[in-house]
């Protein structure tokens, strides 16, 4: 898989097929038993713990459920990272937070605590986190996961705009394939640990690939089963024959 | 062969129990390691010390004047059969600053500061609030567990010392208010008796070594837990369990080191 510079790339996939794994190596969390993660050249799995953390602060990752400090309001999330990586004085970083916080509409939730915000506003208060130090390359983990419409929407806009904005590398992982079709420049499917088929959204939609096919339309029948593998039926019933 | 199975099982658990100390071990030198980041973000200190010591100073005292006034009252039974009423506060005083204060003060801390050390780990982790610290290059042991090992290692001989001094009061309050046992003697008999360096300091020691060894099973269980709500009462229960064995044992080792022919 390539992530060019500024794109916005989504990895779709059944659950289970490896794309949060995937995430995890891009990160550093993993290391591969084959093959290479390289990002702005580095070799992720080779890189020691001062240099991956050195990595980690040009990267941003937006968890499934925005991983929000608990213990901590709505402004000491967001400025967190500019806390610890910076020696910026608390005016700058004051001002820095409310315009993170200003870009996905929050502004007025800085006095606020995570529990107080509900899930389309805790995803944006994390986005508005994960950007804080303007990262060159951006993940998003099931950005799209449990929200509303209209929430969806926001933060799929948002996605768009910010890695437009800050000229960054964005790469959702998502299963929402009508959201991120609106949103991504390219695609790459999944299903047990290779690429099954890649594209732009238009090339996805117009495929001819049965899982492609499935997957876009949301069918239970086609190359992945409804039923979970197991023995005979009638068997497990005593049924006989 | 059911034999087999059995022995094969203990087996399995005893390799699962020398591996769990390994990684237990590791985990408190890597804290000791990421400490000095820990001591260069003091104000962590200061509100960790604040939830694990001072939230749990009810209890500390609650329990203290308890136990010190039954201290009180069966020393003075027990002393009144021999005539020695007036060795109670002696008998109050070496009880509590010797075994009960330091072993009793960290069973209470356990349940109490080291239970919610263990939740709150292991909820951070199960809502990816570590993964997300990790992935920001911050590192979660000097950040979470550094902060917190300090403050309950800290806190743990200060709530001992608490819990003695109140209790002391307690034993004062049945001894001499209540039952009449005269007061000076009750003080100056604790007084001769008491030293400073064989139990006062011996008591400060176990307090401290009770510290370590709780705060440390307590962040563990946290950081190990499985990211699951059972994992996290699982782990939770392990900490008050094995912390209670690890104070009970480390007793009984240190008080056979420290008061030994005495």
């Amino acid at each position: 898989m390539v992530f060019p510079k500024g794109k916005l790339i989504a990895i779709m996939g059944l659950s289970g097929c490896g794309k949060t794994t995937l995430l995890r190596h891009i990160g550093g969390a993993l290391k591969p038993t084959m093959g290479c993660v390289k990002v702005a050249g580095q070799v992720i799995h080779e890189l020691d713990q001062d240099g991956l953390y050195a990595m980690r602060r040009k990267m941003g990752m937006l968890f499934q459920f925005g991983a929000l400090f608990t213990d901590m309001s709505v402004y000491d999330n967001v400025a967190f990272q500019m806390r610890e990586h910076t020696d910026l004085p608390e005016e700058i970083i004051h001002d820095l937070v409310l315009m993170k916080l200003h870009a996905v509409g929050l502004r007025g939730t800085h006095n606020l605590m995570p529990s107080e915000l509900s899930g389309g506003m805790a995803r944006r208060v994390a986005l508005a986190r994960t950007v804080a130090l303007d990262p060159m390359l951006i993940m998003y983990d099931e950005p799209f996961a449990g929200l509303d419409p209209i929430s969806l929407t926001v933060v799929g806009d948002l996605i768009r705009r910010l890695n437009d904005a800050l000229g960054a590398t964005s790469i959702v992982v998502t299963h929402d394939i009508q959201e991120s079709l609106k949103i991504v420049d390219y695609v790459y499917f999944m299903a047990n640990g290779v690429i099954e088929a890649e594209g732009t959204p238009d090339e996805i939609r117009a495929s001819g690939k049965d899982f492609v096919h499935q997957f876009v339309h949301g069918e239970m029948d086609g190359p992945v089963p409804f039923h979970y593998p197991g023995g005979d039926y009638r068997q497990d019933l005593n049924l006989g024959g | 062969m059911p034999a087999v199975k059995a022995i094969k099982g203990i087996g399995h658990r005893t390799v699962n129990a020398v591996w769990r100390i390994g990684v237990a071990t590791r985990f408190f030198m890597l804290t000791l390691t990421h400490s000095g980041s820990g001591f260069r973000r003091f104000h962590l200190i200061i509100k960790e010390l604040f939830s694990t010591g001072v939230m749990s100073l009810i209890i500390i005292i609650v329990a203290g004047l308890f136990v010190g006034m039954v201290l009180g009252l069966q020393g003075y039974e027990t002393l009144k059969r021999y005539g020695s009423e007036s060795a109670l506060g002696s008998m109050v005083a070496l009880s509590l600053v010797r075994e009960l204060g330091p072993v009793v003060a960290a069973l209470l801390f356990a349940s109490r500061a080291g239970s919610a050390m263990t939740a709150e780990i292991g909820l951070m982790k199960a809502t990816e609030q570590i993964s997300a610290m990790e992935m920001m290059a911050v590192n979660p042991i000097a950040r979470i567990v550094a902060p917190r090992f300090w403050a309950g290692v800290i806190s743990m001989p200060l709530l001992a010392a608490l819990f003695s001094a109140v209790g002391v009061f307690g034993g004062y309050l049945v001894g001499v208010v209540q039952i009449g046992v005269d007061e000076g003697s009750f003080w100056s008999q604790m007084q001769s008796a008491v030293d400073f360096r064989e139990d006062i300091l011996n008591g400060v020691i176990k307090s401290f070594v009770f510290g370590i060894v709780v705060t440390v099973i307590a962040l563990f269980e946290g950081y190990d837990a499985p990211p699951t709500a059972e994992g996290v009462s699982g782990a939770t229960t392990r900490t008050v369990v094995t912390s209670s064995l690890a104070i009970l044992m480390l007793d009984f080792i240190l008080t056979a080191i420290m008061f030994r022919g005495n």
